[in-house]
């Protein structure tokens, strides 16, 4: 793995380049990570997978969690690893356990032994050695060590066992490094500035590759988070790449750039998809301004569509008679080239939603994945030019306040 | 009257039939034709067809066809999957292509409730509202009567159905289903048919099957746009050869562009199944497709393409994937079994298709049952291992090497030789030897 800053904005905002042994080309930063199940998409079947932008969408995220009760290790290394048993040669795996939609760490049975995650199948306890041990047989191309990650509410004792537990099974798995794969140092902290800095200071002295960063979208609001997050970046090196996840919406992930963040993974392409939303905000940087994106007096979002709704088909009631109007037979965004786009209408895939049939959820995380890798090109090319700051106040404008006050991450959903 | 030994009724029919040919025959030859409450039905002109089949090689009673039809160029045998609301569960229009599927079937009854044929009309037809560029097929909505039969009121106006989504009452005439259909423009469109379960006996067969020829002459009315929509018609009549054999004259007698067998893969036994194929296929017309509903079985494909038909449907291969069972030459492979945890071999040596060119037994079984992934992967195998069904059977039927497909296929899925007996008797008629591939006892 080789990575490099290219371009900054802002002081701290950054636009670098990721090379990756697997992928053809190199990877552009700010990156997307794209979300998997046992290392496909949820719903995207791996032959329109490579319909996605290229190379955005060759970084997948994988939790080894989500194989500790599917398939054992030694069978995993005995088909040769994550490449092999997907079937996906020239794509990056980016593996850690943190899988924010349903295997979340648990941190009040987390112990001195191993990390807690609370999963589908139940409460998994992992100790850094089987960790490894799973690791290795997967062979990704970047690989975080094992954290203890704890909400905001903890209390400060439990929070500098957090910083001091993770450190030591950060030691623990670097001993037990595979030959292959870039090790990032896993960098908690909780809601605590001095924690967050005292732990980013231990990583940074350790020889990793690249920092992870988290404990983050586990209930602090997002006014306190600027400040966490320049505390744990501002001890790292510049030219080693930072991964975080837990950060959601475009603001959230606009936070994280700002902090001097190089890769995410979010959840919001999966909460969008599963609800029937598509996404709309223009991509054509001058289009974007607070105006623009601002809601209107009814509340509907101007950024995303929601393709439940009966306006996009036909009812027909007794006599009357409602004609569609011409959106019914348009894409979800006209001249938008994701595969969904390019083959299906809005009306049908209401239609597909109101039938409950699961080419749904397949087309709109399709579109939503190709949509939100086009925001993250946007803030690639509003860093390349030192236009961050007013990138993120075009793109945020008055919406921010309302997110602020609301509290609640979850109100524009 | 010399019947053509075209098939052996089972020794239980033999007697009744004789009594019957006596006896019932004489006087339903003469009810023939038959009357409506209007008077009697004059033959129809030459009907319009918006299909072409042209068979390109047979053995026996076996052929392979080229098909077209309005939005695409199809070769037969085939299977066409089964799209009730407008998608193939889980797949993706161009997953379709890449697999081959060269039909497939939408049904009206769902697409009428949602949504709607009015909206898809308006959209511009079914292909268009999919995006689905080749051939599609709508059937009549009357296999809901069978299966949703606690809902419904059978009468000569019609069928009531309660709507699931409203409750409120619907109903369904050969007209409205026409009309329906007419609506989502598919490339073969079916008549409304009364049908009967066949594990039912009685004088509801007899009403049924000559409701059902009634009901074609209003289809045929009601219909359209016969150029570029085929009518096909089905037919009806139970297990009763009797019944069937007046059933076909009487659709015959309408000059349809092609023609369904109806009424079956609904729980009756193999050997009555057969044996109602084999008389049907025999008595239609030589150069007009075969269409046997809702079959169903790779084993019951091969077998009615033996004995002469030309066209299938069944939701099983993608309903058995959403249950985690696969499709193999050997039969079924059942990937929740905790064997499969540790098989690192992929589904199907033999098979060409993306999943088992990529994926081991052992990821597919951590996947189904808990990821949508897994039904998705396991209905696109499946789905292609009915497509190469297909072209396998359409190959070696115009390579002249039909009888040693049908071998290898059984042998394939019954190593040790205990084909069915049922299959035996069938592939008799159907003059195909497989004596290779059944069981002997040894001399020695």
């Amino acid at each position: 793995m080789k990575f490099a800053v290219k371009a900054w904005s802002n002081r701290t905002a950054r636009a670098g380049v990721l090379h990756l042994g697997n992928v053809a080309a190199a990877i552009d930063t700010p990156s997307l990570l794209i979300s998997t199940r046992k290392g496909l998409p949820l719903f995207i079947p791996p032959d329109l997978l490579s319909s996605l932008p290229f190379p955005d969408s060759r970084l997948l995220h994988v939790s080894p969690i989500h194989f500790f009760q599917g398939l054992s290790i030694k069978t995993i290394s005995k088909i040769g690893g994550l490449h092999q048993l997907l079937g996906l040669h020239d794509y990056g795996f980016a593996a850690f356990p943190r899988d924010s939609i349903q295997c979340l760490p648990e941190a009040t049975s987390t112990n001195k032994t191993g990390a807690s995650f609370d999963n589908p199948c139940g409460r998994l306890l992992i100790k850094p050695a089987e960790y490894m041990e799973m690791i290795s047989s997967m062979k990704p191309e970047l690989w975080v060590t094992l954290a203890d990650e704890v909400p905001a509410w903890v209390s400060d004792k439990r929070n500098k066992t957090s910083v001091d537990r993770t450190i030591k099974w950060l030691d623990e798995c670097i001993a037990l490094s595979p030959a292959s794969g870039a090790v990032f140092g896993a960098i908690v902290g909780g809601s605590s500035l001095e924690e967050r800095r005292r732990c980013a200071l231990e990583v940074a002295m350790r020889n990793v590759s690249g920092y992870w960063i988290g404990g983050f979208g586990l209930a602090e609001s997002m006014d306190v988070r600027p400040a966490l997050l320049n505390a744990v970046t501002e001890p790292l090196p510049e030219e080693k790449p930072r991964l975080i996840c837990g950060l959601e919406l475009p603001e959230e992930i606009l936070q994280g750039v700002a902090a001097g963040v190089d890769l995410f993974e979010s959840t919001y392409i999966y909460h969008l998809t599963l609800e029937g939303f598509a996404l709309t905000f223009p991509l054509d940087r001058t289009q974007i301004n607070a105006s623009n994106l601002a809601p209107s007096d009814v509340g509907s979002d101007p950024r995303k569509i929601n393709l439940r709704a009966t306006v996009f088909r036909c009812v027909y009631e007794d006599t009357s008679l409602q004609r569609p109007s011409k959106k019914d037979a348009t894409p979800i965004v006209e001249g938008c080239t994701c595969y969904t786009c390019r083959n299906h209408t809005r009306a049908y895939i209401n239609h597909l939603l109101n039938v409950h049939e699961m080419l749904a959820q397949i087309l709109l995380e399709i579109h939503n994945t190709h949509h939100f890798l086009g925001f993250f090109r946007l803030i690639r090319e509003a860093i390349t030019a030192d236009r961050f700051e007013e990138f993120c106040k075009d793109f945020v404008g008055s919406r921010y306040d309302h997110l602020v006050e609301d509290g609640s991450e979850r109100a524009c959903l | 009257m010399a019947l053509t030994p075209f098939f052996s009724p089972p020794p239980s029919l033999c007697s009744s039939f004789r009594s019957l040919r006596r006896g019932l025959f004489l006087p339903l030859l003469q009810a023939y034709p038959y009357t409506t409450s209007k008077g009697a039905v004059p033959m129809p002109e030459t009907a319009l067809m918006a299909l072409r089949f042209e068979v390109l090689g047979r053995f026996n009673r076996a052929r392979a066809a080229q098909l077209t039809l309005p939005h695409f160029v199809c070769q037969t045998p085939l299977f066409m999957p089964v799209g009730t609301q407008g998608t193939i569960k889980g797949l993706a229009t161009n997953q379709l292509e890449d697999i081959g599927c060269q039909i497939i079937l939408g049904n009206t009854y769902h697409l009428a409730l949602r949504p709607t044929s009015e909206l898809i009309d308006e959209l511009g037809g079914l292909h268009k509202f999919m995006n689905w560029p080749r051939a599609l097929l709508t059937d009549s909505g009357g296999f809901q009567m069978v299966s949703l039969l606690h809902l419904a009121d059978i009468t000569e106006k019609g069928v009531t159905f309660q709507s699931p989504v409203d409750g409120k009452p619907m109903l369904l005439t050969p007209e409205e289903s026409i009309q329906i259909q007419n609506r989502i423009g598919a490339d073969i469109i079916m008549a409304l048919d009364d049908v009967v379960k066949t594990t039912i006996t009685g004088p509801r067969i007899e009403e049924a099957m000559y409701r059902t020829l009634r009901w074609i002459d209003r289809c045929i009315a009601a219909h359209k746009r016969p150029h570029d929509q085929n009518l096909f018609g089905i037919v009806q009549g139970g297990l009763d050869p009797v019944l069937r054999d007046i059933c076909v004259r009487g659709l015959v007698n309408r000059n349809l562009p092609g023609y369904a067998i109806g009424g079956l893969a609904g729980g009756e036994d193999k050997d009555s199944f057969w044996r109602v194929v084999a008389q049907c296929t025999a008595a239609l017309p030589e150069d007009k497709p075969r269409y046997v509903m809702g079959v169903g079985y790779p084993l019951d494909v091969v077998v009615c393409s033996a004995l002469g038909a030309d066209m299938y449907d069944c939701v099983y291969p993608t309903r058995t994937a959403r249950f985690g069972t696969a499709l193999v030459p050997e039969g079924v492979l059942k990937l929740k079994n905790n064997a499969m945890a540790e098989d690192t071999r992929p589904i199907d040596s033999t098979c060409a298709c993306m999943v088992c060119k990529n994926y081991s037994r052992a990821y597919i079984h951590s996947l189904v049952s808990k990821d949508a992934m897994g039904s998705q992967l396991l209905s696109y195998h499946n789905l292609y291992y009915m497509m190469q069904l297909s072209r396998n059977l359409h190959s070696s039927i115009v390579r002249g090497k039909f009888p040693e497909f049908v071998c290898n296929f059984l042998q394939k899925m019954f190593p040790k030789g205990d084909v069915p007996e049922w299959v035996c008797n069938a592939m008799e008629v159907a003059e195909i030897d497989i004596s290779s591939c059944r069981a002997r006892f040894r001399d020695d």
